[in-house]
């Protein structure tokens, strides 16, 4: 069927009235779905009772909590702002007390839990101070980088922070902005119905991402089946803000690349962004939140879900961020008794949530409710007879059918040699496999498995690093060592030597055996009064003076004994004294010279420690209690 | 006959003089084999193939003294890839170095910590953090788990948590099929 589509479309190029738009290769027309939840307006959903805000909602670095458990805060208030260059900050959704800072399902594919911000709400729905911006009159940077605060991310699924995107770049200036609104994916109309409802919003965002982009013009790419939206997307732009442009609906038009192939012809390259060549692409949702942060104050605490499938009456919902799944299904009239499971994101392209219990978040623009009739069990995978269908559907022109082969056996590089990180995980090869083989998971599996060994390598290289450094260093300390050591048997030498040239002199001077000694016995006592002055802290008490008639050898050999007899002492008053210490409950302390305040520090970490140890003991003690 | 001679001569001259040339200019410091063997070698520096580091042991592999499977944290596919470019046969990793484990890192517990700086000395990486008489702690991030901070800790306060499954390192697995029972219809 997509064969002979495509077929035909080349055949007769400008087949119906999409002549000014460029088809890309492959794609599918899977079973749409559209018509159940765009039939009704979309519906406000009213504040649930908790919240649930996951930190992961979007692309990069997860932001840094500002508020702690017991916090009340306002609607639209700050929770956490975006940490590092690839983050989005996150808002109170309404107005209420933070009841928990813990770990709970978030709805991703591995189904496990992440911190969230726990929200009790109060019901009262109080607005923070807004502060709106008047972006005709302030500068563009001052105006991306409040965006920042706004926690405005992507909204049509990719969530990848929008104030990044719209940082300017003078190497390569945008020259047109591309909306997408093509919404390709079935079952989901969220964009269709707010093209509907507010097309004059959303033209009101156009006009401030174009400002801040600088961008000349603008194209609105719309499949053909919203011929409402497009209508009333027309009727916005009369004023010429924008150009309406229809694409014929092929999945998957609505990815960025592929739409910019569709409206402008232009394909950008494996290795560049569509920035590189000047088009910044950007979700219709997206710019109604620009909008609505810049002319209202508004962060992003809401977005408008499709709930859809399985459910009594399929609709499109605006939903405040962290509200509990059951509470939209169950505004949608409840899931039919034999649903199975939920989908979050599209049928092509979304994933099977963990559970009911997980909060919508910045990502969710879709809700299926699915049965084993509308999504049966994949039939089991036969192998693959290299037909090539994948290759024909594939709209990124890969040869799945060889990634396949890579990824199963896992030849990873040589996966990576075909581009597989260029592919775009759309399913389009799965759904004409005639194997019904699962191509993209496959994909999925190589992809975090090459990113996980890239990350190994990344840190065995720290690694290696810093052990190199480690054993330069030990390296460079023994040479230090080695050095004073020989400085040191230096002098001892020169010392030795000098002393030897004196004892030679002695008995060459005198030749009579009495003086002989008497001027030994001067040497000694000079050295032994030497040694006692060294000994600067002074000897023990008890220690005699050095005997001017001792033997000069005898006096030699005492000395080390005397020493040790020294140390063992010092020894022994040391341990009286910790012993002391210990009794009168002291535990010694090295904080005479610090800071007061440091002080202070310490006290109160001895003083929680104190506690720790009580209770440790009391829980020993009283194991019954506990 | 003599022109060919010279011909031939001439050109010997010639190239023998351009390989000297580029035989200095082109001098490769050091080893390139260890190099590429020590690419591969995990960095743990654990020493568990019986060889002060992961360096050490590259040098003995290229010098032909130690097999390729005496590195356990390198696992079944470090053997693999040494059998590769070594060019010589895979073996399975030889259990006398031990088994490989799933990454972890060291942790101390700080309220028994002494201060007694010899795990400081131990490691490998400088990944431990302290001076005497003052509590230790672990920069995770720098960790590799090789466990040879746990010898040498006089009051055992450090151990090895194996790093769990999060979001952010959370991998798609390998499509399995599910494999159903097929229930017998009774009639």
């Amino acid at each position: 069927m997509n064969a002979l589509l495509n077929l035909a479309s080349r055949i007769l190029p400008g087949l119906g009235r999409h002549d000014d738009v460029y088809a890309f290769n492959g794609g599918v027309h899977p079973p749409e779905h559209k018509a159940e939840s765009n039939t009704r307006p979309i519906a406000k959903l009213g504040t649930p009772k908790t919240l649930v805000l996951p930190l992961r909602q979007h692309v990069g670095h997860l932001p840094k909590v500002l508020v702690k458990v017991g916090d009340r805060v306002l609607k639209g208030q700050l929770l956490a702002e975006a940490e590092g260059t690839v983050s989005a900050a996150i808002h109170a959704p309404t107005s209420g007390t933070v009841t928990a800072i813990d770990e709970q399902v978030i709805p991703h594919p591995s189904g496990l839990p992440d911190t969230c911000i726990t929200l009790s709400c109060d019901g009262l729905d109080k607005w923070a101070p807004l502060q709106p911006i008047n972006w005709r009159l302030s500068d563009k940077k001052t105006l991306v980088d409040s965006l920042r605060l706004s926690g405005i991310v992507g909204l049509g699924g990719a969530t990848f922070p929008s104030h990044i995107k719209l940082r300017s770049n003078s190497q390569s200036p945008i020259h047109t902005l591309i909306i997408n609104a093509a919404e390709c994916e079935p079952y989901i109309t969220c964009d269709d119905m707010l093209m509907r409802e507010r097309a004059d919003e959303i033209v009101a965002g156009i006009e401030i991402v174009k400002h801040l982009l600088g961008a000349e013009t603008c194209l609105i790419g719309i499949e053909d089946n919203k011929a409402a939206a497009t209508e009333a997307m027309k009727a916005a732009c009369q004023q010429g803000q924008a150009l309406v442009k229809v694409v014929p609906t092929l999945y998957p038009s609505g990815d960025a690349r592929r739409l910019i192939h569709l409206l402008l012809d232009l394909e950008i390259p494996s290795d560049k962004r569509s920035t590189d060549l000047g088009v910044q692409v950007f979700n219709v949702a997206t710019v109604l939140a620009i909008h609505r942060y810049f002319a209202f104050g508004e962060p992003s605490i809401s977005r408008i879900v499709t709930v859809t499938g399985n459910v009594a009456s399929p609709q499109n919902f605006e939903v405040l961020f962290g509200t509990p799944l059951t509470d939209l299904i169950a505004a949608a009239g409840g899931a039919q008794d034999d649903t199975s499971h939920f989908i979050m994101g599209g049928p092509m392209m979304g994933f099977d949530l963990p559970s009911s219990q997980v909060p919508i978040t910045k990502a969710a623009n879709c809700i299926i409710a699915a049965k084993p009739d509308l999504f049966p069990a994949p039939p089991p995978a036969m192998p693959c007879i290299r037909c090539t269908r994948c290759a024909d559907a594939c709209p990124v022109n890969l040869q799945p059918q060889e990634l396949y082969w890579f990824a199963k056996s896992d030849n990873f590089e040589k996966a990576r040699d075909y581009k597989l990180f260029d592919c775009i995980e759309c399913g389009c090869c799965s759904y004409v496999c005639p194997s019904t083989i699962p191509l993209v998971q496959y994909y999925r599996y190589a992809k975090s498995e090459i990113i996980a060994a890239d990350k190994a390598k990344e840190a065995a290289d720290l690694a290696r690093e810093r052990n190199d450094f480690r054993l330069a260093r030990i390296e460079r300390e023994k040479l230090e060592r080695a050095q004073k050591h020989a400085e040191r048997a230096a002098a001892n030498k020169n010392e030795a030597s000098a002393k030897a040239d004196a004892d030679e002199a002695t008995p060459s001077a005198t030749p009579s055996d009495s003086a002989v000694s008497d001027k030994q016995a001067a040497i000694a006592a000079a050295i032994a009064r030497a040694k006692a002055q060294k000994l600067a802290s002074g000897p023990a008490p008890d220690q005699p003076p050095a005997s001017k008639t001792a033997a000069s050898k005898a006096d030699a050999q005492a000395t080390p004994a005397d020493k040790q007899a020294l140390i063992a002492a010092a020894i022994e008053r040391a341990k009286a004294a910790k012993l002391a210490a210990a009794q009168a409950g002291l535990a010694p302390k090295n904080t005479e010279n610090v800071s007061p305040s440091v002080q202070a520090e310490i006290k109160q970490t001895d003083a929680i420690r104190e506690k720790a140890r009580k209770l440790t003991e009391s829980d020993t003690s009283e194991p019954d209690k506990g | 006959m003599l022109t060919a001679l010279y011909i031939m001569l001439g050109l010997a001259l010639t190239l023998g003089v351009l390989l000297g040339i580029s035989a200095l200019l082109f001098k490769v410091e050091g080893d390139p084999l260890v190099a590429r063997i020590d690419a591969i070698l995990p960095q743990t520096q654990c020493g568990q193939c019986g060889y002060p580091g992961c360096k050490p042991y590259a040098t003995a592999i290229a010098a032909g003294e130690a097999d390729i499977n005496q590195c356990p944290p390198g696992g079944d596919a470090g053997a693999r890839a040494l059998a590769d470019l070594m060019g010589v046969e895979y073996k399975p990793l030889n259990a006398e170095h031990g088994v490989p484990k799933p990454k972890s890192v060291a942790f101390i517990d700080e309220a028994t910590c002494i201060g007694c700086t010899l795990c400081i000395q131990a490691c490998p990486v400088d990944a431990i953090l302290g001076a005497a008489k003052h509590m230790h702690t672990i920069i995770a991030s720098e960790c590799t788990g090789c466990e040879l901070c746990l010898a040498p800790c006089p009051v055992d306060c450090i151990s090895m948590q194996a790093i769990a499954e999060q979001p952010d390192n959370w991998k798609w697995k390998y499509p399995i099929i599910p494999i159903t029972p097929m229930h017998a219809q009774t009639t």
